[in-house]
């Protein structure tokens, strides 16, 4: 009933949780593999080779609470699994001691293909990434110099990087590149959309389809297949507030009020939508798409002049959007905590 | 008899000789070694971190001190006849609160007749840019370089002056008045944006030549810096104001300021 297998792994869980009867089989590591209709990856895995062991300390890592000052949160607390990791229902995320902070968590998936992080795109690296969440006053108010003391002084965690990296030493590029190797094993690949574009036909029914069509002539220059990212950051013509976006990393003008494009995988776990979590469900955000528009000079040119989307369009992109639900991926045991 | 005492005096001539050879002929595949001391200053005081009564600034404000620490890597010496020779990589962060971290010696010299120093305050950006495995030491985020790095915005803290001024704004969260002045920013990764890294040459001018040999004497530069050009000079920054900087263009401001921190002293 799997026929495409991305991870063999993860195949032969879903088996077992498909047919409850068979006899349990050994669950075989594969590391990560490309899914054969994306691209070639952007993070260079010879510099952090994905294995058994650092994935399973890295996941260890990620839901553990010790990366905070006092214990609270860990990463998951914020990404959660079956919201495609992301902080299902919240508009900003909740840190600790109840802060607010400014931002929508985004999904963590596909990591691998990513060329930079935050919405902002304040980060260009996923080794670099997980200090910012653990130092950010608002989130984890740690610092990672005081998360290696902790770790070094656990009971379980030196034999742990000693599987992993060899020795038991503990330190901020293994600490880091454990949590990659854990990050960029969310691949999600395996949506309705998927099977479509592998060649079952019958994965999406005629409205989706229209969807799917309707969607490559509006939304695809940033939303691009397969992953529905461009690693680049637009003005989509939302209501401006004083978040200014990349600019504040580049400092550049042009870059006022643009973000980074997010994927679209996963959107039905994902709402609310946009940097703020502004849009609480999917019509509000085609509505801003078809209506809601503000101009500005930093607007992107294709929002501009001409730009229309109808309500029959509306209706089928809605449709093709809710195809791209990812449930072996926001069920797999392999990541759960 | 007379062959022994041809011989010592050989033997003492030879050893003549090659002091000699040591001292005047330069072998550029010989190396050797060169000492650096920043001593940090407060004008023409000795910098103290937190001394209750401050220090006056050219805008008549008051500044106490309570954290003064900066990199300084590329490090190059250029020799008498123009030659400009690039030490191998090293990264120093500069702490006035670690006496240690204020004096280090540069090896693997060429040997050569030197007439000034250059060196980049900061860091570089392909340093900025390398991967995490090879940010060891004070490149460390976690590690000896915790506090000089914004995660938020990939890229090291380059110069980082903090203390408290009676003339800057209350902070009714600690009730103290705080300034914090972070400068960094190597040029950016993909896009270009501000670009804080300011190179200081310093010659020795009256000191004369520094002389690197394999086997003599390590000369030390002694480099007063004078912290409170950071915030004056160019630009004179008024705290009621200006009581912060980090990632924005003012901070260009004081990179530029700072390149008039740095004054070649003495040599010994």
């Amino acid at each position: 009933m799997y026929k495409i297998s991305i991870f063999s792994i993860i195949v032969s869980i879903l088996e077992l949780v498909a047919c409850g009867k068979d006899k349990p089989k050994p669950v075989e590591w594969t590391g990560f593999e490309r899914p054969a209709h994306f691209p070639n990856p952007v993070y260079d895995f010879s510099s952090n080779v994905v294995t058994e062991a650092g994935f399973a300390l890295g996941k260890k890592l990620f839901y553990d609470g010790k990366l905070s000052r006092d214990g609270s949160i860990s990463c998951g607390s914020c990404h959660i699994q079956y919201s495609a990791f992301t902080h299902h229902g919240h508009a900003v995320s909740h840190g600790i001691d109840e802060q607010l902070g400014s931002r929508n968590a985004p999904p963590i998936q596909n990591t691998a293909w990513q060329a930079n992080f935050f919405w902002d795109g304040g980060v260009q690296h996923l080794d670099m990434l997980s200090i910012a969440p653990i130092e950010n006053p608002v989130e984890m108010d740690e610092t990672v110099a005081n998360v290696l003391q902790k770790l070094r002084a656990d009971s379980e965690y030196p034999a742990l990087f000693e599987k992993a990296f060899g020795t038991t030493e503990i330190n901020t590029a293994r600490t880091m590149q454990a949590l990659s190797q854990f990050m960029n094993m969310l691949v999600s690949a395996n949506t309705r959309y998927d099977k479509f574009v592998q060649g079952d036909n019958s994965a999406l029914n005629a409205q989706e389809q229209a969807g799917l069509a309707a969607f490559r002539i509006k939304c695809e220059s940033c939303h691009r297949e397969p992953l529905f990212i461009d690693n680049e950051f637009h003005y989509n013509g939302l209501f401006r507030t004083n978040d200014l976006g990349h600019f504040g990393i580049t400092l550049n003008p042009l870059d006022s009020f643009t973000f980074k494009t997010p994927s679209l995988r996963n959107l039905d776990k994902t709402a609310p939508y946009m940097h703020d979590g502004r849009f609480t469900n999917l019509d509000m955000v085609l509505d801003h798409y078809q209506s809601g528009i503000y101009p500005h000079a930093n607007l992107d040119s294709r929002l501009t002049n001409g730009f229309s989307i109808s309500n029959q369009e509306k209706a089928d992109i809605k449709a093709f959007l809710l195809t791209l639900t990812d449930e072996e991926f926001i069920r797999n045991p392999l990541f759960s905590e | 008899m007379n062959n022994k005492i041809v011989l010592i005096a050989a033997m003492v001539a030879a050893s003549f000789a090659q002091v000699g050879c040591n001292k005047d002929k330069i072998n550029p595949n010989e190396k050797g070694s060169l000492g650096l001391h920043f001593d940090n200053r407060a004008g023409n005081m000795d910098l103290t971190l937190n001394n209750a009564q401050g220090y006056n600034t050219p805008l008549n404000q008051q500044i106490t001190i309570s954290t003064f620490d900066y990199y300084i890597s590329n490090i190059q010496l250029t020799n008498k006849d123009g030659g400009v020779v690039t030490l191998p990589q090293t990264y120093h962060l500069v702490k006035e609160s670690d006496t240690e971290s204020q004096e280090f010696t540069l090896n693997d010299i060429p040997e050569g007749d030197y007439q000034s120093i250059t060196f980049l305050v900061g860091v570089d950006s392909a340093r900025s840019t390398m991967p995490i495995a090879d940010r060891t030491g004070v490149l460390d985020p976690a590690g000896a370089g915790a506090g000089m790095y914004w995660s938020w915005n990939s890229g090291y803290i380059f110069v980082k002056l903090e203390g408290t001024s009676p003339q800057a704004p209350l902070d009714s969260a600690t009730n103290t008045r705080p300034l914090y002045y972070h400068v960094g920013g190597f040029g950016g990764y993909s896009s270009t944006t501000i670009n804080n890294l300011r190179t200081i040459t310093l010659p020795f001018g009256s000191n004369g030549d520094v002389e690197v040999r394999k086997d003599g004497e390590v000369s030390k530069l002694h480099i007063n810096v004078d912290a409170l050009k950071v915030i004056s000079g160019t630009t004179n920054v008024d705290f009621s104001t200006n009581p912060v900087a980090h990632f924005g263009t003012f901070s260009g401001n004081l990179a530029n300021n700072y390149t008039q921190m740095f004054v070649l002293d003495h040599i010994h």
